[in-house]
């Protein structure tokens, strides 16, 4: 277990290094730092103490090591566009984002897997047959669009629910949340459910047709000819066996959520980090989007890493084979 | 090679392949609906009652005319309504449609290529070069394809000069889209040259002293049709979204030539005042543009590779 | 006569298609008495499986029993409502599949799948219940059964696996033991093993066993009786000594002339010609005519019926006494 959890960590270290060097082209390579640094008006001595300031007299290796320096530390440099530190307009966005994609991942998991189940037990059922229609019209509309039209029913039509920002949030002191007022809560609404509906479809099917699959299997079969009831059959022997494959592919759809998140940010305009790297984007801004490019696959790695040990965790066949190649 | 291509479409009609399209409704109407608007697109230009891009055929006057219902001032109906500078609503759909339309298939035919090539790559030199490849693939596997398009077009968009940026734009959009989507060709093509490669005729030949490549070329290509066939209409759709993404985020078609995720993004600015045709009807159309596709490539895939899914 | 424990009348199967009905299982009439085993032999979808899963209650939808009697402990049981079903299943039928790989739930360990059947049909709390079956697993031979209560199936050979399963369908200990291809998948050292359990159980609980298999070695070696299927009928049926050495109906005696002999003289092995017809295209009259050598005019158009010649039942017109001299 130990031997397997330090070799997925040190593969894990690879792909931020690769990242990271990605980063660091585009630092060096997209457009002229010293440029966006100094706009028009400089002399050739601002160029070389901006040139020093920033390393680049140093040779290719040293300069990588250091941006690798400077972003365990998470100093990612300044934004070009706001002249303020990257890691401070992070720090102060990400609360949004992670409360945001924390409410979808929930949503999505609760109701997927229920309904995944559902479905599945019931596949020729009249109901079972709706939601898999409209979980087929989900896949193929566009996050934006289911974002736009709840906006427009609930918001526009009903006024119910807020259609932009927040809310009200709390601040305590390293971490803002809008958990703990009416208006936060009922502003994450909407981007939670635009957010959450495609991941969970998606599990939703996933689910299903794991369960369709295990449901055939012999053990199965042999469980009902033993007389065992439903309810034992489908969630203490299928479900247990349709969540293996179900934890990798959702742990990977938690990692999307946070990068969908960007669309749905930009819809609700919620003030998430999502937003800011859009509008790096639209503006050039190469430091932020480096920063958030390492921080998104900090995130993702994480994830995977998580996935795998609860992997480990459900499925005795790994573990037992992972234990017989550590001898 | 192209016998062999013509051997495998006439074992496709033999069995059940247009039987079976005989058979779903689904395909049939997805397949209508999606040539409908893509010869739209095509015939954009004799089709569209007014053209959007020429200032001279605008009148501010029929800004915000109500779908099927005479303009206050002007007294000219319009279909599907005007937008805020006096733009029918359904000539923009067609002109956008066309930008849509060609990024998606540009998008896919340069995924295409490049997957073709580098699986062919893989697969045949094997090696560092494999893995390498093969690497690359599944780390992008890793992120999301949209995540992967925004940031190619980020650093694409760095790389192009300012002025020329918003002219750029579509050309840049095409490439981002295309990286984010060589992946899956390249896997199946893979596949298949690895499984070609140990074969005996082609062992046989190399004994021979020939070149293998061109005899493996013309076997693994006709092999590799089918799936390749349908990843590059299932990536169609998501190219087809991504661009409507993009555009809509801001970051792809620029307003001087909206794709119909730019119609849609400035239609967003109208819902609260009530001019809901501004954005309903280029949403729908990307929508019913998306589902026929994606519909089109579930059967297709059901169809020619069950094995795929 | 001891008591008969099942009693199968008529039975017939069906599943509708799009095009027409087949009928995988059609009129089958035996019956198990108390501690026999019923060998079912047959070629591959001759319809034995179809028999078995129509009795326990487990045919897949379409499937259905379209026409006959089950009769289990002197109680009909083809009729009933799925939940009372269910509570047969288990408690008085047990079933045991081909293949140990796949029988068992990979992710539960070994204990709790016997105790979650124990508990399920004995109402036993649960200490009771996980001293029964490391009885039971005692009782089908696997070693150091109280250590390995909590091992989970992978840590298993495919025998010992096999001989889990069957502790598994004792576990409530039914009066009807279904047993579908149980040695097919393994080894032949291993078979012999299992049959010997097998064996051993009919005759200490009295349990009345229906051996579905192909081989048979198998039956040879363990049953009192014999069924031989064709196309979803049962063409002969007696005593396993007389179907093995006096064979009456055409396709017992070539199912017979295949099996190599281990000693004596090397014939060359019989063959039977052809193969066994698709549900879809079942020939009118004998099912096997187009197979047979002996086939004469009845045998095109009339269907044999089951009628005892000797200490068997036959279903041949060649021992029909209005042909038989004509």
């Amino acid at each position: 277990m130990i031997a397997f959890a330090i070799r997925r960590i040190f593969q894990s270290i690879i792909v931020l290094l690769v990242v990271g060097l990605v980063a660091f082209a585009m630092f060096n390579f997209v457009g002229d730092p010293v440029d966006s640094m100094l706009g028009q008006e400089r002399t050739d001595a601002d160029v070389e103490r901006v040139r020093t300031q920033l390393g680049l007299d140093k040779p290719f290796p040293v300069q990588y090591y250091r941006f690798l320096e400077g972003a365990i530390q998470g100093n990612f440099g300044i934004s070009y566009r706001q002249g303020r530190p990257v890691s401070e307009m992070i720090a102060e966005r990400l609360p949004a984002t992670l409360e945001l994609a924390f409410v979808s991942a929930f949503l999505a998991i609760i109701f997927g897997v229920t309904l995944g189940i559902f479905t599945a037990i019931y596949k020729k059922g009249w109901a079972a047959n709706i939601i898999m229609t409209l979980s087929l019209i989900g896949v193929s509309l566009p996050t934006f669009l289911i974002g736009i039209l709840l906006i427009y029913l609930f918001a526009v039509e009903l006024s119910w629910l807020p259609s932009f920002g927040r809310g009200e949030v709390v601040d305590l002191g390293w971490w803002r949340t809008g958990f703990l007022t009416k208006s936060g809560l009922l502003a994450i609404i909407l981007p939670a459910i635009t957010l959450g509906l495609y991941q969970m479809t998606l599990i939703m099917r996933l689910v299903r047709s794991e369960m369709l699959e295990v449901l055939r299997q012999d053990y199965i079969r042999f469980a009902r000819a033993r007389g065992l009831k439903d309810r034992s059959i489908y969630f203490r022997h299928a479900l247990k066996n349709t969540l293996v494959p179900v934890i990798t592919v959702t742990g990977m759809q938690l990692g999307s959520i946070i990068a969908f998140a960007i669309i749905t940010e930009t819809v609700f305009q919620w003030p998430g980090v999502g937003l800011l790297f859009i509008n790096s984007i639209r503006f050039v801004d190469i430091p932020v989007m480096a920063a958030y490019l390492m921080l998104i696959s900090l995130m993702f790695v994480t994830i995977n890493f998580i996935v795998d040990m609860l992997y480990f965790a459900i499925d005795p066949r790994v573990r037992l084979e992972k234990r017989g190649d550590e001898k | 090679m192209f016998t062999k291509i013509i051997e495998n479409f006439q074992r496709a009609r033999n069995s059940d392949f247009l039987y079976s399209f005989t058979k779903s409704p689904v395909a049939i109407i997805s397949f209508f609906i999606s040539l409908a608007l893509i010869l739209g697109a095509i015939f954009a230009p004799f089709i569209a009652p007014h053209d959007p891009f020429n200032p001279a055929t605008l009148n501010l006057m029929n800004g915000f005319s109500a779908p099927m219902q005479p303009n206050e001032f002007t007294g000219e109906i319009f279909w599907l309504g005007t937008d805020d500078q006096g733009r029918d609503v359904f000539s923009t759909i067609l002109f956008g449609m066309r930008i849509s339309l060609f990024v998606g298939f540009a998008a896919v035919a340069f995924a295409m290529v490049l997957g073709v090539t580098l699986g062919l790559i893989a697969g045949y030199v094997g090696g560092w070069i494999d893995a390498a490849i093969m690497r690359i693939a599944d780390v992008q596997l890793t992120f999301p394809g949209i995540l992967v398009a925004m940031l190619i077009f980020g650093i694409v968009k760095g790389f192009t000069p300012i002025e020329q940026r918003d002219e750029m734009a579509i050309w840049v959009l095409i490439i981002a889209i295309g990286l984010s989507e060589w992946v899956q060709f390249a896997r199946v093509v893979r596949g298949a040259t690895l499984v070609e490669k140990n074969k005996e005729y082609v062992q046989a030949a190399r004994l021979n002293g020939r070149s293998s490549t061109g005899i493996m070329l013309s076997h693994i290509l006709p092999n590799v049709l089918g799936p390749v066939l349908v990843i590059a209409t299932i990536s169609l759709a998501l190219a087809i979204i991504a661009e409507a993404t993009l555009s809509f985020l801001g970051v792809g078609a620029p307003p001087t030539q909206p794709s119909l995720g730019t119609l849609i993004r400035i239609g967003q600015g109208f819902l609260f005042s009530g001019e809901w045709w501004i954005i309903l009807f280029p949403a729908l159309t990307l929508l019913m543009l998306a589902l026929s596709v994606n519909l089109l490539g579930d059967w297709l895939r059901d169809v020619l590779n069950p094995k795929l899914r | 006569m001891s008591e008969n424990i099942l009693d199968v009348i008529d039975l017939s199967v069906e599943i509708p298609t799009r095009h027409n009905i087949l009928k995988p299982v059609d009129g089958l009439n035996f019956n198990i008495k108390r501690g026999e085993i019923l060998g079912v032999v047959g070629e591959s979808g001759a319809g034995k499986s179809m028999a078995g899963n129509a009795i326990i209650g487990l045919l897949e939808r379409p499937a259905h029993i379209a026409d006959g009697e089950i009769w289990l402990n002197k109680k009909r049981i083809d009729n009933l409502p799925a939940e009372s079903m269910r509570k047969i299943r288990g408690k008085e039928i047990g079933m045991i599949f081909q293949d140990p790989l796949t029988s068992l739930n990979p992710l539960l360990p070994i204990g709790e799948q016997l105790t979650e059947t124990i508990i399920e049909h004995l109402k036993i709390s649960k200490k009771e219940a996980l001293d029964r079956a490391i009885t039971l697993l005692e009782e089908v031979r696997i070693p150091a059964a109280t250590q390995r209560i909590n091992a989970y199936p992978h840590q298993f050979s495919g025998g010992m696996r096999q001989r889990v399963v069957i502790a598994l369908a004792l576990a409530a200990e039914p009066s009807l033991v279904i047993a579908d291809e149980p040695t097919t998948a393994l080894d032949v050292s291993v078979q012999a093993q299992i049959i010997s359990v097998l064996k051993k159980i009919c005759k200490e609980r009295g349990t009345a066993i229906m051996l579905i298999t192909h081989d048979m070695g198998v039956i040879a070696e363990s049953a009192d009786r014999v069924a031989v299927m064709y196309s979803g009928q049962i063409v002969e049926i007696g005593k396993t000594y007389n179907i093995i050495k006096k064979p009456r109906h055409p396709y017992t005696v070539g199912l017979m002339g295949s099996i190599p002999a281990l000693k004596g003289d090397n014939e060359r092995l019989v063959q039977i010609p052809g193969s066994m017809p698709r549900l879809n295209n079942i020939p009118p009259g004998c099912s096997f005519h187009p197979r047979c050598e002996k086939a004469f005019e009845p045998c095109y158009n009339k269907r044999p019926l089951l009628s005892k010649i000797g200490d068997s039942k036959v279903a041949c017109w060649l021992y029909d006494e209005g042909y038989k001299n004509g």
